[in-house]
């Protein structure tokens, strides 16, 4: 048996009677002058052997023992001199994870007192002195001999939650240096310096594990700490990686060594906080490579399954799979699996349009890294996939996710045609479109400028760079204005001579435009005179609604011809003229008119324009004829022009949305205000006769297909459009008598389409049931429909909480908003 | 609110065809009356008293073939008139008569009108399309003798001369023709050398007419578009583009400077007179009386400034005489009738 372990024991044991039972300050400080010599740094130290026997056996004990007899009155037998001498310096300069579990220990298990208060601040001043750098390095150190995995384990626990347990314990008075904000920023610049002495050690030819250091930083970004950590590390790292390559090493052991549960924060981190694709790669060398899940994160989820993150790292991560060759492949790959997504007629259907704008950016940006003998082997691969999701995004309804497939097909075209002869689409530059395709040139501008120093160390936690290149709002700047000639010195000017009026000076008419309405048939069937048709055009509503008596004999034919005309020539507004004509004679003659055009809505041979004309004109028939004509006047579009505009308008969904949502917005305002809107100009309803003429016709056959026709398959639009047009329908039916019938069925209708795949689709259906809630008198609707109302809330509260559509989900809580209104006014009236 | 634009002052009706043409004599003295020549598409060329609003003769000399240029010359008694027989013909109306004393044989079937300039007293340069295409003859009258053949170099291909204009700088001798083509362009003529000075594409159509300010050296010129052009002569003898304006509908048919420089009037196919300041080209009237296009406008030299006119003719056979800043002070003419303010 070895003595000198039992002496070691015996001397410490001694120590801590002594300084529990002594009231002697001179015994105490001479007992604790003892036991230092065994921790070593003084003069007559013990020997080696006895030092490390007593760090490795007896010096936690001491700790707790030294923590335990703690009281005011015990300390007070101590100079202040040699409390810090002899007492704190145990704390200090011994071994720094057995003191750091200690003291944490002790301030869990301790009560408020003195002695708590004692070892928080001895805690501070640990932390303050470098303690925990001292503490990784320790753990680094023996982990190349093996350390204990449980005590490890303890220990980083307590590193990564102390400011919890301070929080916890000291609730109102903790010091700011345990808050997250100022530890881990500290706990960062502390990885840094044991990363400094592991370089060092490194060359010194020394072995040294980094993976507690990871483990920390893996901890640390899983309890939800990133942006503090990482706003001081990646700074940092990214300075002393840029000229050293054994601090590159130690950077990618860094991450690697990071376990896998916790890998994503770290990666995710390090995506977000890097200023470029270049410090991205120096940091993160071929992590995608070497680890699976980080690959898994790099390269699906951040991509596929999420779109949280802005385009400038959108553009980081991408540029870091495009820097190295091993990487590239991934590149390859990520961009198939991108463009499977893109093309996937489901995806375009089920997911939001910020998801798609999202996946398409990111194509935009591989195609931008790819370099062309990559193309060429990818370019039937490229181009059949391209042709595919092209066709799912031209089908869809909704124009944003058109112009998406377009800008998209359009660049990868541009791409693998090598001749120049690539797809060419016609829409309207957005910001959003410009914003695209300057995607396609930025990503191969950034690569090679190398970060500047000190880019993106900016201590605020919003350092993520913003600086999206954004395409230039205008790209030609307005011309200086060039002044008028000068050319004319003279001075006496043309001033003398005053100009007459010359507001007479108009394009000149060459045709005499026809003056009776059977004229304008003949021109309109059978003339080859171009001028004639385009005059003839321009004044027919105006003869429509100035001879109603003309018109009628004649609605029929005048309706039939109107609907299959077609554009000879170019004329401005040639649709807009057409429908405010069909609308001039539905309103003239409502009940045969009206039946013509609902019965030809279902029938064969019309194009879908066609029929989108029809429902068009419906509703602007409806919604003249609902208005209260201004007395005396009988042509109210004189004093206002038609408010619902319709017809390949790429946005008119939203036009009518918006309208509908005016309305209900100025109804909830009456509810509160009162009656201060003045009265408008009043007369009868004429559509209040008419409603079911317009209404049930169109409402009746939607389920029944046709060869060349089919709603509920490929003509989803015409359905939304018709969606859409019986919502107006129902809404201008307000107070009618019909309202209530109407709305049962409508209610039916939506009960049979809420499923569809199609978001403009359930849109329509959406606006419908505003119209239903505001047009039918709450009792009708309570008392005769509560079934419905009841099954329709609920699928209500789904949409609002689960459609992928965000125009969808908002018309639905507005909708469960007037239901609830309706349900409290009910309440407040008492029956 | 600016004033709406006048009405014509009289109508000169009865020439039952289209008018192509019209000149004004009024400088004699009195009891000279002034009178306005008109030649129209029958052949006929009116006189018109402008003292009773009558016609005074018909000088019938054309063979009923279009008349398109009138221009008195020496005085009220002699006057040169140009058809589409291919002929023009010096009338002598002195003391009642109305024979043709001489003609020329033009070779030409175009519509260009010719060009007269007086060089000395007794002596006239006629500028006229030649017997080619493109070719333009001057003629020295009255002797009738050629002056020189004005011929493109056969590369330059300007097409057809569609209006001509010779002029005199104030104080050179040479005079220069300004000729504008069928493609387009202007081209200055130097008639001693018979060399272009210089030529510029100022329009994308034919250039249907083209007047000069001689002091100003600016001139300007109307064509089929819907763009009236404003060019000048550099010392250089450059042409460039000094101004353009935009019409509201295409075609000028005519231009006319006034002798006072001071606006310019244009005739054009849409039936409407426009009238510009002509140091700015700044929009002054739209006058809208004729019902169909205006074939020609012709300002009067009459003495006395307030009473200049302005005369359009129109292809639905009336010729409308208008009164339009003439008063000395500038003040927009009051019409016999005052306006009422609406």
């Amino acid at each position: 048996m070895d003595p000198e372990p039992f002496e070691v024991g015996h001397a410490v044991r001694e120590a801590i009677n002594i300084l529990s039972s002594s009231r002697n300050g001179v015994q105490i400080s001479e007992a604790l002058g003892t036991i230092k010599c065994y921790l070593g740094g003084t003069e007559n130290q013990a020997p080696l052997k006895e030092r490390e026997e007593f760090t490795r056996v007896h010096f936690s004990a001491f700790l707790r023992g030294l923590v335990s007899i703690l009281s005011p009155d015990w300390i007070e037998l101590l100079t202040s001199d040699q409390q810090k001498e002899l007492w704190d310096s145990f704390f200090l300069e011994g071994p720094a994870d057995q003191v750091f579990l200690v003291l944490l220990d002790s301030i869990i298990s301790t009560g408020p007192g003195f002695r708590l208060m004692k070892v928080i601040s001895i805690l501070e001043q640990f932390l303050q002195t470098g303690g925990m750098s001292a503490l990784m390095w320790e753990v680094c150190h023996q982990q190349a001999q093996a350390g204990l995995p449980t005590f490890q384990e303890t220990l980083l626990n307590k590193v990564v939650c102390l400011p919890d347990h301070l929080c916890n314990k000291l609730q109102g008075n903790n010091l700011p240096i345990f808050f997250p904000q100022n530890y881990f920023p500290l706990l960062a610049t502390e990885i840094i310096q044991v990363l400094q002495r592991i370089s060092d050690s490194l060359r010194g030819g020394l072995d040294c594990s980094i993976s507690f250091v990871s483990q920390v930083l893996g901890k640390v970004c899983v309890h939800g700490r990133r942006e503090e950590i990482l706003n001081v590390l990646v700074p940092r790292l990214m300075d002393l990686t840029k000229v050293d390559c054994i601090w590159q090493r130690i950077c990618w052991r860094l991450v690697e060594c990071v376990p896998d549960r916790w890998i994503e924060a770290v990666v995710c981190g390090f995506i977000q906080k890097a200023p470029g694709a270049d410090v991205l790669s120096r940091l993160l060398g071929n992590l995608v490579v070497k680890n699976k899940k980080a690959q898994f994160v790099v390269t699906q989820k951040l991509l596929l399954l999420q779109y949280s993150c802005v385009t400038a790292v959108l553009q980081n991560l991408l540029g870091y799979l495009a820097l190295d060759s091993l990487r590239r492949s991934l590149l390859i790959k990520v961009l198939k699996e991108l463009l499977e997504t893109w093309g996937s007629s489901s995806a375009v259907k089920h997911s939001p349009v910020e998801q798609q704008l999202y996946v398409s950016k990111a194509i935009l940006i591989c195609l931008s890294h790819l370099k062309e003998p990559e193309i060429e082997s990818n370019g039937q691969e490229l181009l059949t996939s391209m042709m595919g999701g092209m066709k799912c995004h031209l089908d869809s309804n909704l124009p944003r996710i058109r112009r998406l497939g377009m800008i998209v097909a359009e660049s990868i075209s541009s791409r693998i045609t090598t001749d120049g002869s690539c797809l060419k689409f016609q829409y309207e530059d957005d910001d959003e479109t410009r914003e695209l395709k300057s995607l396609q040139q930025t990503a191969r501008l950034q690569l090679p400028v190398t970060d500047l120093p000190n880019a993106g160390r900016n201590d605020s936690p919003s350092a993520t760079p913003k600086a999206v290149s954004k395409p230039s709002g205008n790209p030609h700047p307005a011309a200086p204005a060039v002044p008028e000639e000068g050319s004319d010195l003279e001075l006496d000017s043309d001033d003398d001579l005053i100009p007459y009026d010359m507001s007479e000076d108009k394009e000149l008419k060459k045709m005499k435009v026809p003056v009776y309405i059977r004229d304008c048939i003949e021109v309109l069937t059978g003339s080859e005179d171009m001028d004639k048709w385009e005059a003839t055009m321009k004044v027919l509503e105006s003869l429509i609604r100035r001879n109603s008596a003309t018109t009628r004999e004649v609605s029929m034919e005048l309706a039939k011809v109107l609907l299959h005309l077609e554009e000879k020539t170019y004329i401005e507004g040639f649709v807009e003229l057409r429908k405010r004509a069909l609308v001039a004679v539905t309103i003239t003659d409502p009940v045969p008119v009206v039946q013509y055009l609902t019965s030809q809505f279902y029938s064969l041979n019309y194009s879908l324009c066609q029929r989108m004309d029809i429902l068009d004109v419906l509703a602007l028939a409806a919604q003249e004829l609902s208005q209260p004509q201004a007395s005396g006047k009988n042509n109210p579009r004189s004093t206002q022009s038609p408010c619902i505009q319709t017809v390949l308008g790429s946005d008119s969904s939203q036009n009518w949305r918006r309208i509908v949502d005016e309305r209900i917005k100025s109804k909830t305002r009456r509810l509160a205000k009162g009656q201060s809107v003045v009265e408008p100009a009043c007369g009868p309803n004429k559509f209040s006769s008419l409603a079911g003429h317009f209404f049930f016709p169109l409402i009746q056959n939607f389920d029944r297909p046709l060869v060349t026709f089919d709603l509920l398959g490929d003509d989803h639009l015409v359905l939304g459009r018709l969606a859409h047009t019986l919502a107006i329908l129902m809404y201008f039916a307000i107070h009618t008598v019909a309202a209530a019938a109407m709305g049962k069925s409508l209610l039916e209708f939506v009960w049979a389409l809420r499923f569809h795949t199609d978001s403009y689709v359930r849109q329509g259906l959406l606006s419908a049931v505003s119209s239903i809630l505001l047009s039918i008198p709450s009792e009708r609707l309570l008392e005769d429909m509560t079934d419905e109302f009841l099954e329709t809330q609920s699928w209500l509260a789904d949409v609002a909480e689960k459609d992928p559509d965000g125009d969808c989900r908002r018309l639905a809580w507005q909708n469960l908003l007037l239901m609830e209104n309706l349900l409290k006014k009910l309440r407040s009236v008492p029956s | 609110m600016a004033l709406p634009p006048p009405d014509p002052q009289f109508v000169l009706r009865g020439t039952s065809a289209e008018v192509h043409t019209l000149h004004f004599y009024c400088r004699g003295q009195e009891p000279d009356y002034p009178i306005l020549f008109s030649g129209s598409s029958n052949g006929l060329i009116h006189v018109w008293n402008l003292k009773t609003r009558r016609v005074d003769t018909i000088l019938d000399g054309h063979g009923g073939k279009s008349v398109y240029w009138v221009e008195a010359i020496n005085g009220r008694d002699r006057l040169l008139s140009q058809g589409r027989n291919q002929q023009i013909c010096l009338w002598d109306l002195a003391e009642g008569r109305n024979t043709v004393t001489d003609s020329v044989f033009t070779e030409n079937v175009g519509f260009c009108k010719s060009s007269l300039l007086k060089v000395a007293q007794g002596h006239w340069l006629m500028a006229m399309p030649g017997k080619d295409l493109d070719e333009v003859q001057v003629l020295e009258l009255p002797s009738k003798t050629s002056v020189c053949t004005l011929k493109p170099e056969a590369d330059a291909k300007p097409g057809m001369p569609m209006c001509l204009k010779l002029w005199q700088p104030d104080f050179g001798s040479c005079p220069f023709l300004l000729a504008g083509y069928e493609d387009g362009s202007v081209i200055l003529w130097n008639l001693s050398g018979g060399k272009i000075l210089s030529r510029l594409a100022c329009h994308q159509e034919p250039v249907m007419s083209l007047d000069f300010d001689s002091e100003k050296t600016k001139g300007v010129s109307g064509s089929s578009e819907e763009v009236l052009t404003v060019w000048s002569l550099d010392e250089q003898q450059n042409l460039k583009v000094q101004k353009t304006h935009k019409l509201v509908n295409a075609g000028i048919a005519d231009v006319a400077i006034r002798q006072d420089k001071k606006i310019l009037a244009t005739a054009g196919w849409d039936h409407r007179i426009r009238i510009f300041g002509w140091k700015k080209l700044k929009p002054l009237a739209i006058l809208d009386y004729h019902t169909a296009t205006v074939h020609c406008v012709s300002f009067s030299d009459h003495s006395r400034p307030s009473e200049r006119l302005l005369a359009a003719g129109s292809k639905d056979h009336r010729i409308s005489i208008w009164s339009i800043y003439n008063q000395a002070s500038g003040a927009l003419h009051c019409p016999l009738e005052t306006r009422k303010p609406d």
